[in-house]
């Protein structure tokens, strides 16, 4: 199994965010995480890449317990992912943004830097070029020199996937790619995504644009309250009686 | 590559005018204050490589400064060592200091940071002031030796001592110009930027906020030995909270997280101050709005207001440019249209 997320429960004091949640991703598949705010698809995508610590419950990658392991370390074994607000840094260009993404497959340090050894020559141009290939590939090479401010929004959100991308991922988690740009743009980004998985990658995401997802996603989990209540094929999903209740609300019953 | 070259002259002329300066200005006192500045310089220097380039604002800076003064000096002048193994010493002492504190203080965050460190550069000043038979306490410490000579180079005049200080602070703005411009310089910018984003990028911010955060001390105590062996007198204010904050008022004016930011805050508040010395306490009176209006406008200084203006000018060439672009391809294609229609009907 690829990503395998084990009774996974994340306790903020009170609030059950995730809730015994068993998830699997598939590999080479585009798998959704949709559900209604405040459903904790977002924590539970903080869970999978590293940033919380999960209450109980257990995740592993590629069959490897990664349950105990730091964010930056799930980064090294192949889980990347972009945020719901970008967190690019706006006043530098979107090439220097995008550098830094392949960091984490060298290993010069402050000595190298200062001294201008070999290694750090050769590893920045590694960065450099893995930087301008994944630019090319989500279609911002003629942006590189651009200040980051000045983008588009859906520039930042391609520049964002360059930056997941430029750290040879394996998994790449999407967090709401689609939130803010129009029906073009998000057209345009759903054919970026197909493409991601095209070249062999796995894709995770949250989104609230259910048309994108409907058509892209091969898998859909949705999450309530923290809890699963359904998970299947967008077919199957989109008839499920509980998916139903969740989204136009439970009056039937209450 | 144009902006490159220009660059480099700018600095090439700067460091001649660093050079020649003691030449012309035959006044010792100026000569004194530049020197005197220059030191500041170092120190912040070493907390813009902190604060600017890894995002926090480190209070104690003002501590280890002091820390490294009263070593060079305890070291001279109680233990009766070689001055330059003294001054080595005194700053690797400091540093291996920054790196307990760092190891504590940077499991904090934010302003739980710079309150933490506030903390830690009061106790330093306390064990100062308090700890008389080590630092002589609120007396001071005097008697410490200018630096020895190193062969034929005499460091016992004012103006050789202005150079010792002077190729101190270049190597420290050369250091900091190779390891901003370094991936190690964009992995300290990118925790700055956003340490989230940074860790799920595989970067491992405790390493490299506690390799940025030791260097930092390093310059500072770099300044803080200098200072001991210009000034030759210690107390403890130079630990005491009010330095630190002049430290941080020179990085603000000049510009937070730029390299030239700690040259031009530096010159022109040491400057300033001097030209308002008549005013006495009151001239805070001026200091105080004029550096609130600085930073509601030019949160990033001067030099950093000069980069964004600069900035936005090549914004608006670069737009200026496809709009030209753009409408001479329009007028192109209107042309064509026209010739072809004018083929047809002709």
């Amino acid at each position: 199994m690829f990503l395998h997320v084990e009774r996974l429960t994340k306790r903020f004091g009170g609030l059950l965010a995730v809730n015994d949640v068993t998830f699997s991703v598939e590999q080479g598949k585009i798998n959704a995480i949709i559900g209604p705010n405040g459903a904790g698809k977002s924590t539970f995508f903080n869970l999978i890449s590293g940033l919380y610590r999960p209450t109980s419950g257990t995740i592993a990658f590629k069959g490897r317990d990664i349950t105990r392991l730091p964010a930056n370390e799930r980064a090294k074994l192949g889980i990347a992912r972009t945020f719901q607000t970008t967190h690019l840094f706006e006043q530098a260009t979107v090439i220097d943004n995008v550098i830094i993404g392949h960091r984490l497959r060298t290993s010069s340090n402050l000595f190298d830097a200062i001294l201008r050894t070999k290694r750090h020559h050769r590893e920045e141009q590694a960065c450099k070029e893995k930087a301008m290939e994944v630019l090319d590939f989500v279609g911002l090479t003629h942006v590189a020199d651009r200040m980051v401010a000045n983008l588009s929004q859906e520039q930042k959100k391609r520049a964002a996937f360059a930056l997941a991308l430029a750290t040879d991922p394996e998994l790449v988690l999407l967090d709401e790619p689609a939130a803010g740009i129009n029906p073009d743009e998000t057209e345009g980004l759903e054919e970026l995504i197909v493409n991601m998985v095209q070249r062999g990658l796995t894709v995770c995401l949250i989104e609230h644009k259910m048309s994108m997802i409907m058509k892209i996603a091969d898998r859909i989990m949705v999450l309530n309250y923290g809890e699963k209540i359904a998970e299947g094929t967008p077919e199957e999903v989109k008839n499920n009686e509980a998916v139903i209740q969740a989204y136009l609300g439970g009056s039937a019953i209450a | 590559m144009a902006i490159l070259e220009k660059r480099r002259l700018w600095l090439a002329a700067l460091i001649a005018a660093a050079i020649l300066f003691p030449l012309f200005v035959a006044n010792g006192y100026y000569v004194h204050m530049m020197t005197i500045s220059f030191i500041w310089m170092i120190a912040v220097y070493g907390l813009n490589l902190f604060a600017g380039y890894t995002g926090y604002l480190s209070l104690a800076h003002a501590g280890f400064f002091a820390i490294g003064a009263y070593a060079l000096g305890i070291l001279t002048v109680k233990a009766g060592w070689p001055f330059w193994l003294a001054f080595a010493t005194a700053c690797l002492l400091t540093t291996l200091i920054g790196v307990f504190v760092g190891l504590v203080a940077l499991r904090t965050k934010e302003h739980f940071f710079a309150i933490y460190t506030l903390c830690v550069g009061y106790i330093i000043y306390l064990i100062i002031d308090k700890w008389d038979s080590l630092t002589g306490g609120v007396r001071g410490f005097i008697g410490i030796p200018a630096p020895a000579d190193i062969g034929p180079l005499s460091f016992q005049t004012p103006v050789a001592q202005y150079y010792l200080v002077l190729f101190f602070l270049l190597v420290v703005v050369w250091i900091m110009h190779r390891l901003v411009y370094s991936l190690t310089g964009r992995t300290y910018i990118a925790i700055r930027n956003s340490e989230e984003l940074a860790l799920t990028l595989g970067i491992s911010t405790m390493k490299n906020k506690l390799a940025s955060f030791v260097l930092s001390v390093f310059f500072t105590s770099l300044a803080g030995a200098l200072y001991a062996s210009f000034i030759r007198f210690l107390g403890p204010d130079i630990a005491y909270v009010s330095v630190m904050f002049d430290f941080l008022t020179y990085l603000l004016v000049g510009g937070i997280g730029t390299l030239a930011g700690p040259v031009v805050g530096t010159l022109l508040v040491t400057f300033l101050s001097q030209q308002l010395q008549f005013l006495q306490d009151y001239r805070m009176l001026i200091f105080g709005p004029v550096l609130t209006l600085l930073i509601i406008f030019y949160p990033h200084g001067i030099a950093g207001g000069v980069i964004r203006l600069k900035a936005k000018r090549e914004e608006a060439r670069r737009l200026q440019l496809e709009a030209t672009q753009a409408s001479a391809e329009l007028a192109a294609a209107s042309r064509q249209e026209r010739s072809e229609r004018y083929a047809k009907e002709g």
